[in-house]
């Protein structure tokens, strides 16, 4: 992440990356949401020095409005929790889940896209079926009951998100292996003697990346709000503090405590956001086609 | 004929469609924590010793898996979905007596985003490079962000708390005994916050696609040859542009519709809107195993069915789709 904060000014290096940035850089948005991700990632990293070791610790009255208190800048929860210690240690659970659930959903759904686009023929039919099956159950509804008869764990919350998202990434690696399996690289990969397994990962997949890459950020966007919304439902794992479930529990005390669910649910929006965003520019980045195109 | 063949494959995949996801349901309920009998009368153990013995062999639960797989399919044919004990009533009832609260919170979320969404698109996609486009971008990236349960909190901190504007709290007026349109009136008042949260999301998302799509339709050719022979503006945005550019919207939306039931969960319970999304929720905190699978069974039934609805009219509609 070093680079970006490199002086725009200064001449770009005349490396094949360098075409990436500064079609990155020109999408301020992006940028904007790169800024808010490094600082979410900070509360992640300096989580304890900033807010104390344990956010469920009761260490005030309940109801604290904020800065009623000085040393209080969100305010206290019902039982005397400080607010800005959850925020701060949310973000852990928010990107741990959001970036595992979604490297889970990748791999099956690269498998399943990248068989399906390589070999064709009723194989494909097969794993596409599968998988428009898959999408015809309301992900939602299928979340909520995969990880309330499992238990809530991160373990279970991670399957049953990956569950529910990798049939738009079998879809989209389909149909790039479908276009590059009829390449004349590939062709020359097997006339070298290149197993299958070998071409599909080594020779196809890289060059089929950047969609990919660029699906996977707004992936871990929705695995974050899908991760919240369990948890506010009362199905987050009961041994990590997390957005969604401290705006649950500010549900029925909404009249009383505004503060309780507005902060974590600002948290959740900004990161989220932030996400979508920087999806946006690593398209612009990434997709070299798209240049002199008005967004 | 074609098409009708067409018709026939796509009714026997829904149900084909409709058989796994029971059968998925079946395996959960053995799945779920605990005795499967346990489980099926919503106890945790400390049930009647007689009382489980009695229901092992009501439900056949000493024969083989599939012969139990078999009769919970038939069950499931005949619309029987379990008994709920936490409630005392049988799943299908308690969820039939939902079902009318859901299709009018749903339908109406559905009508609004599709109308706003694809509105604002096309306004943006019109005037693209504006202040217009910015701003209507911008709301849809942030309305895309937000969480469904927490905007429908906002708006009741600000439209029921501070402004007391609208009610924040079920379908009507408790104890007010209305009649007629009075009845009607109320239960609209009730309907403009969750429907609207619910909504824009959902308007979030056809906004960005119609606006892209209609971009992609505006560099076609056809619309330079009416732009070439003089056709007014507006006309082609509307008549050429527009008509062309809905249909990938119109598709998404037939899938989307189904998400947007599983959704209500969360509009549901925030405004206790007293629908199938809040009678999960309750059956979740309860540990009603039995009645949350039969509530998914049917969320996942109408999402088939209706991509199934959206399917065929589509081939109506419009020749051109490949069958």
């Amino acid at each position: 992440m070093g680079t970006i904060a490199s002086s725009p000014m200064s001449a770009p290096p005349a490396s094949p990356s360098s075409g990436f940035w500064r079609r990155f850089r020109r999408n301020r948005g992006a940028v904007a949401g790169l800024v808010v991700l490094a600082a979410v990632a900070l509360l992640v990293a300096l989580g304890p020095l900033l807010a104390g070791n344990d956010p469920w610790d009761m260490v005030q009255q309940p109801f604290l409005a904020p800065f009623q208190e000085p040393g209080f800048p969100m305010g206290t929860d019902t039982m005397g929790r400080d607010i800005y210690a959850g925020v701060v240690h949310g973000a852990r659970v928010s990107l741990l889940i959001g970036v595992v659930s979604t490297v889970v959903s990748l791999l099956i759904g690269v498998g399943i896209g990248a068989v399906a686009g390589y070999f064709g023929g009723w194989v494909d039919a097969t794993l596409m079926r599968f998988t428009e099956l898959f999408q015809a159950v309301p992900s939602f509804a299928l979340a909520i009951v995969l990880v309330a008869i499992f238990q809530p764990s991160v373990g279970s919350i991670v399957t049953a998100i990956a569950l529910v998202s990798w049939p738009p990434v079998a879809r989209l690696v389909r149909g790039e292996f479908m276009t590059l399996r009829q390449r004349d690289f590939v062709a020359a990969a097997q006339l070298a003697g290149l197993s299958t397994p070998r071409i599909i990962v080594g020779q196809i997949l890289p060059n089929a990346a950047s969609p990919i890459v660029v699906m996977a950020s707004l992936m871990v966007a929705t695995a974050i709000l899908l991760e919240s919304s369990l948890s506010f439902l009362g199905l987050g794992d009961p041994n990590q503090m997390s957005w969604g479930y401290m705006v649950g529990t500010a549900r029925t005390v909404l009249r009383q405590a505004w503060w309780m669910a507005v902060f974590p649910g600002l948290a959740i929006v900004l990161t989220v956001l932030a996400l979508n965003l920087v999806g946006e520019g690593l398209n612009d980045g990434l997709n070299a086609r798209a240049e002199g195109r008005t967004r | 004929m074609k098409r009708l063949h067409y018709m026939l494959t796509r009714i026997a995949q829904g149900l084909l469609a409709l058989v796994l996801i029971a059968t998925v349901n079946f395996l959960l309920v053995r799945a779920a924590p605990g005795d499967p009998v346990a489980v099926l009368a919503g106890e945790a153990g400390a049930s009647d010793p007689q009382f489980v013995a009695q229901l092992r062999a009501q439900f056949g639960l000493d024969q083989p898996l599939s012969t139990q797989l078999g009769r919970y399919l038939g069950h499931v044919l005949q619309g029987d979905l379990g008994f709920s004990y936490r409630q005392q009533q049988s799943v299908l009832d308690l969820i039939l007596e939902r079902l009318p609260a859901t299709l009018l919170l749903t339908g109406s979320a559905f009508a609004l985003s599709l109308l706003f969404g694809v509105g604002l698109g096309a306004l943006a996609a019109r005037r693209a490079g504006s202040w217009v486009d910015s701003g209507i971008t911008v709301v849809a990236l942030v309305f895309y962000a937000t969480p469904l349960y927490w905007l429908a909190m906002m708006a009741v901190l600000v439209f029921t708390v501070q402004l007391d504007w609208l009610p924040g709290f079920g379908h009507m007026t408790v104890g007010a005994d209305l009649h007629g349109l009075a009845r009607v009136a109320d239960t609209a008042r009730h309907l403009v916050m969750p429907a609207l949260t619910l909504a824009l999301f959902y308007m979030a998302v056809y906004a960005r696609m119609t606006r892209a799509s209609m971009r992609e339709v505006a560099q076609m050719d056809f619309v330079k040859t009416a732009r070439a022979k003089g056709v007014a503006p507006g006309r082609i945005q509307r008549m050429h542009v527009l008509r062309n550019a809905l249909l990938p919207v119109v598709t998404l939306a037939g899938i989307q519709a189904g998400s947007m039931i599983g959704g209500a969960v969360l509009t549901e319970t925030v405004f206790a809107w007293p629908g199938i999304g809040r009678l999960m929720f309750d059956a979740l905190l309860q540990r009603d195993y039995n009645l949350l699978l039969g509530c998914f069974l049917v969320t996942a039934g109408m999402a088939v069915l209706f991509n199934l609805l959206t399917d065929l009219v589509y081939t109506l509609v419009d020749p051109r789709i490949e069958l």
